[in-house]
């Protein structure tokens, strides 16, 4: 292909004519205007790029995108999305779901897209809790929450997405946070730049069933201390002064957050995002404590591996290769193959 | 010796046997040795759902039935002539089907003390008078397929499998049919393994020679070719031609065919098929499940391919929200549904027609669709054709229903010519359709079709966005207006029941029937036979099937009002029936059949027999 030309688009011009109707306050608004805002940058025509979502507040996501897109049912955005995307590879093809959305009913569809590694781009906006349909508790809720529909407090243990999507051998596994614009930004560039699924969590805040999720994050007065924001190539330190750090001890599986003071320099972590085997990028995953001292954001994982589409694409073409006759001569051909006769 | 040689007008033949003993490869090649020689065909396999039920059990029985004729026939015969009967089990099973006088083959090295008592017999049927009605031809097959391979480097146990390649060849001798095909076959089938095509085709050439030479065979029998059309033909399974018909849809739209599937019985043949054709672009996908499978397929209909799920019954009920979906899409996506007996997993290699209801009424909402039922294996090919082409020309899911009978079931088909076959090429709508000039509405509807446009990703300045939720007319935004919902209602149901479909057409040669009968999908043949047998003896009766059964044909209403009696058979309750009554408030006579097996013709026209009585 030619050097792409400067489509020069705006924020602006990915404004569908549609009102938004999320609740005045949702971190909905923030993920819209981030990647309204970060879309340009991609040089993709709008028209090349189609959103995909299922159902929640967060599936309304495309009828907001001026793209193409399709506001489709609960849990199937990436089985959808997965035909779309290997029937057209000249597409950039992104994924809008929820916790309830894909880790719920589309929990068999999500790590199947992984699995494959289909050529998408699937943005998980985490709330921890049911929204549109007012306030159940979700599979991110906490243990004991108390919700509508759990008023003795949940008695399920929650899923921790980046584990799951890890296990299910994702290639590309991303998070950041809804306030963050700038980091959430960064994200997608390297969400977009891969090639194959890429699974970014948002940490996304819903102001009327479960306001407040993710403050810890947020605060200024705490943030350095509970986020560690993960660069390729740098050794993993965090808190306000650096204070924290990411080891591996010995004789150990996991990783564990000790106080920088206390060990050598060369025992702290440093981050690859290359690493090819999953356990390290899961151990990552396991950080957090319940409240959620010690998450990591930025990208955890991104390995190189074929793409269903490519791999799909590239059967096709070798196929086709050898083919030197007319669709209408080969279906001839086809008829009339195995033990034929004739009657005269 | 010189054997007398005795003509036929047409034989019935099943092959039996264990699961293991290769009875649907013999039946096939059978067959097929049976098309080269011109006669027309009909067959029929029977299989249980295990892969290997235990050895010389009556569950573990497989069958194939093969009806050949020197006239056109419509069915796999109800009686078996002759049982080809490779063990007791196979006997016990089958020996019910069996007239008095049919010939049966046993294969005697099987009837050993152990496998009689695994089915129950305490005496060997072949040693007491129970089959005294019967014309047996006991043939220590097994080892007289050993003693001919003995001086073959082949294992034992790979001598014994020949057993079946012996009896197809005293069959191919009895009835005098070509087995050039065969040795093609064996030398196809074991290119890898030289020593196997050696030893089938001794095994095969033993057989062969045994009825020559054998005094238990003294005739020997011709059947002569059919009266058929001229043209090229070739043998065809439904599935098969279903598969083809898929292919041919592609190359006459000039879209990609994409299939989402789940394996499942009886339709993965359709999915493995197609996975073969990828030089016509077509790209198939095994899903994670049904609701994946059918999702993939609509979205690679919005993308501008021809969207197809294949699956059975239950999988068309986890199917349905995505189908739901589809009909306010307003997107082209072909379902195929390969029924077998339900509920749930009932009887999965056994056919019925008991999901016509779910094809027309079942999913949530006002959501009409497009039903089609072929009626016969080759006509799968051309009812998967229609069904595309209602699909990609009026932009809706249609439910394509063929059954286990049909599937499974293989008929001379008569080659079609290509360029004869409908044109099916699409307009993708690639300028906006405002009045301004710059609006892209995309529910503005053909007025002629009531379609909406098909505009695909990657069409610059048509960016939209269409989904689950209602949608305003033509603009297709979001809408909740009380108005707006009733009228998108009436028109998704207008768009649908205004699909002009051919007029149905009614059989009745004497012109003076009083009793119509109706039916759908694979009933065809035995309803078609069970006619042609009254009229043989004199009485009238009119015969129609109906292939579109959403929407149904403009001219039924008056076909059904002018006879004094309609009678609809089916392998259901009556679901069809019902419809009828409903819908043209006649009171039609349901004559109804669940046993996971097809109709025989002569049942049918006992039936129909006391219905003419009582006119």
């Amino acid at each position: 292909m030619s050097e792409p030309v400067a489509l020069k688009l705006t924020a602006k011009d990915f404004k569908s004519d549609q009102e938004v109707r999320w609740c005045p306050g949702c971190g909905d608004y923030a993920i819209l205007a981030a990647i309204q805002q970060f879309m340009p940058e991609l040089n993709i025509p709008r028209e090349r790029t189609v959103f995909v979502s299922g159902i929640g507040c967060s599936s309304r996501f495309p009828y907001y995108m001026n793209t193409y897109g399709m506001h489709s049912i609960h849990g199937r955005a990436p089985a959808i999305a997965t035909g779309l995307s290997v029937s057209r590879p000249d597409l950039s093809v992104w994924v809008v779901t929820g916790d309830g959305d894909a880790l719920s009913i589309g929990g068999n569809h999500l790590i199947h897209a992984l699995r494959r590694n289909v050529n998408l781009k699937i943005l998980l906006f985490n709330n921890r809790i049911y929204g549109l349909t007012k306030g159940q508790y979700s599979p991110t809720s906490e243990v004991g929450k108390v919700t509508k529909s759990t008023p003795a407090g949940s008695a399920d243990a929650p899923f921790n997405p980046l584990s799951l999507a890890l296990g299910a051998e994702a290639s590309f596994v991303g998070r950041t946070i809804d306030s963050d614009r700038k980091h959430l930004q960064s994200v997608l560039r390297a969400a977009a730049e891969h090639q194959g699924s890429a699974f970014v969590e948002i940490y996304q805040n819903c102001n009327i069933f479960n306001d407040g999720a993710f403050d810890q994050l947020k605060d200024p007065t705490t943030r350095d201390d509970y986020l560690i924001r993960l660069e390729h190539g740098q050794p993993i330190t965090f808190g306000a002064e650096g204070q924290f750090c990411v080891v591996h001890p010995p004789g150990g599986f996991g990783l564990e957050v000790r106080e920088t003071s206390s060990v050598r320099p060369e025992e702290v972590v440093v981050h690859d995002t290359t690493v090819a085997d999953p356990a390290y990028a899961f151990a990552l995953s396991r950080l957090p404590g319940l409240d959620l001292r010690n998450t990591p954001i930025g990208v955890f994982r991104s390995v190189d591996r074929p793409s269903y589409d490519s791999v799909v694409q590239s059967q096709l073409a070798a196929a086709k290769a050898k083919v030197t006759e007319t669709p209408e001569q080969q279906l001839a051909g086809l008829l009339a193959s195995g033990d034929t006769w004739t009657i005269i | 010796m010189t054997k007398q040689i005795r003509q036929l007008d047409r034989v019935v033949i099943r092959f039996a046997g264990d699961s293991g003993d290769g009875m649907q490869l013999t039946g096939d090649r059978f067959t097929s040795e049976t098309a080269q020689l011109g006669n027309d065909i009909s067959t029929l396999p029977n299989f249980p759902a295990e892969i290997r039920a235990p050895a010389g059990t009556l569950p573990g029985v497989s069958s194939f039935q093969v009806h050949f004729a020197d006239y056109d026939i419509l069915t796999p015969g109800d009686a078996p002539n002759v049982l080809v009967a490779m063990n007791p089990a196979a006997l016990k099973a089958n020996l019910a089907d069996l007239p008095r006088g049919a010939d049966i083959i046993v294969n005697t090295d099987e009837f050993t003390k152990r496998n009689l008592a695994k089915v129950g017999y305490q005496v060997s049927p072949l040693d007491d008078d129970s089959l005294a009605g019967y014309v047996l031809h006991p043939v220590a097959l097994t080892s007289m397929t050993v003693g001919a391979l003995a001086a073959h480097d082949v294992s034992k146990k790979d001598a014994e499998r020949s057993k079946n390649m012996f009896a197809l060849g005293l069959l191919s001798w009895m009835y005098s049919r070509p087995y050039e095909s065969t040795l093609r076959f064996l030398e196809r089938k074991f290119a890898a393994r030289p020593e196997l095509v050696a030893a089938n085709v001794a095994a095969f050439r033993a057989g062969w020679n045994f009825g020559e030479t054998t005094e238990d065979f003294a005739v020997r029998y011709e059947v002569k070719p059919a009266k058929m059309k001229p043209g090229t033909y070739r043998n065809i399974t439904g599935n098969a031609a279903l598969s083809l018909g898929l292919v041919a849809a592609g190359v006459r739209s000039g879209l990609p065919v994409f299939l989402g599937a789940y394996p499942i019985t009886p339709a993965s043949d359709i999915l493995h098929e197609l996975s073969k054709h990828k030089r016509f672009g077509v790209i198939t996908m095994q899903a994670e499940d049904e609701i994946a499978a059918v999702g993939a397929a609509l979205g690679a209909s919005y993308g501008g391919s021809l969207g197809v799920t294949t699956t059975s019954g239950p999988g068309v009920a986890l199917k349905s929200e995505t189908i739901s979906l589809a009909v306010a899409l307003e997107l082209p996506l072909v379902i195929v549904d390969v029924q077998r007996a339900g509920p749930s997993t009932g009887m999965p290699t056994k056919t019925e027609q008991a999901d016509l209801n779910m094809a027309l009424y079942g999913r949530h909402g006002e959501a009409p669709v497009a039903v089609i039922a072929p009626r016969s294996p080759s006509d799968c090919f051309f009812a998967a054709l229609e069904a595309a082409r209602i699909a990609l020309t009026y932009r809706t899911p249609v439910i394509l229903l063929s059954d286990n009978y049909v599937a499974n079931g293989s008929e001379p088909w008569l080659l079609p010519d290509v360029e004869s076959l409908p044109d099916l090429r699409v307009e993708f709508t690639t300028e906006p359709n405002g009045e301004d000039g710059t609006t892209f509405l995309p529910y503005l509807r053909d007025p002629e079709t009531l379609a909406r446009p098909w505009a695909i990703p990657g069409t610059a300045g048509l960016e939209h966005r269409i989904g689950g939720l209602e949608k305003a007319d033509k603009t297709g935004d979001i809408s909740y207006d009380p108005a707006n919902h009733d009228f998108m209602v009436r028109t998704r149901a207008a768009r649908i029941e205004t699909i002009p479909v051919p007029d149905i057409e009614v059989e009745d040669p004497d012109g003076d029937a009083r009793v119509l009968v109706l039916g759908w999908g694979s009933t065809y043949g035995p309803i078609g036979a069970a006619c042609r047998g009254l009229r043989q003896r004199g009485l009238s009766i009119a015969q129609a099937h109906l292939r579109h059964l959403a929407p149904m044909p403009a001219n039924l209403a008056e076909v059904l009002r002018s006879y004094d009696r309609v009678v609809i058979p089916e392998m259901n309750l009556g679901q069809l029936a019902h419809v009828i009554r409903a819908r043209y408030l006649v009171d039609a006579i349901s004559y109804n059949q669940v046993r996971g097996l097809p109709f025989t013709a002569t049942e049918l026209e006992t039936t129909l027999e006391e219905v003419l009585k009582n006119v």
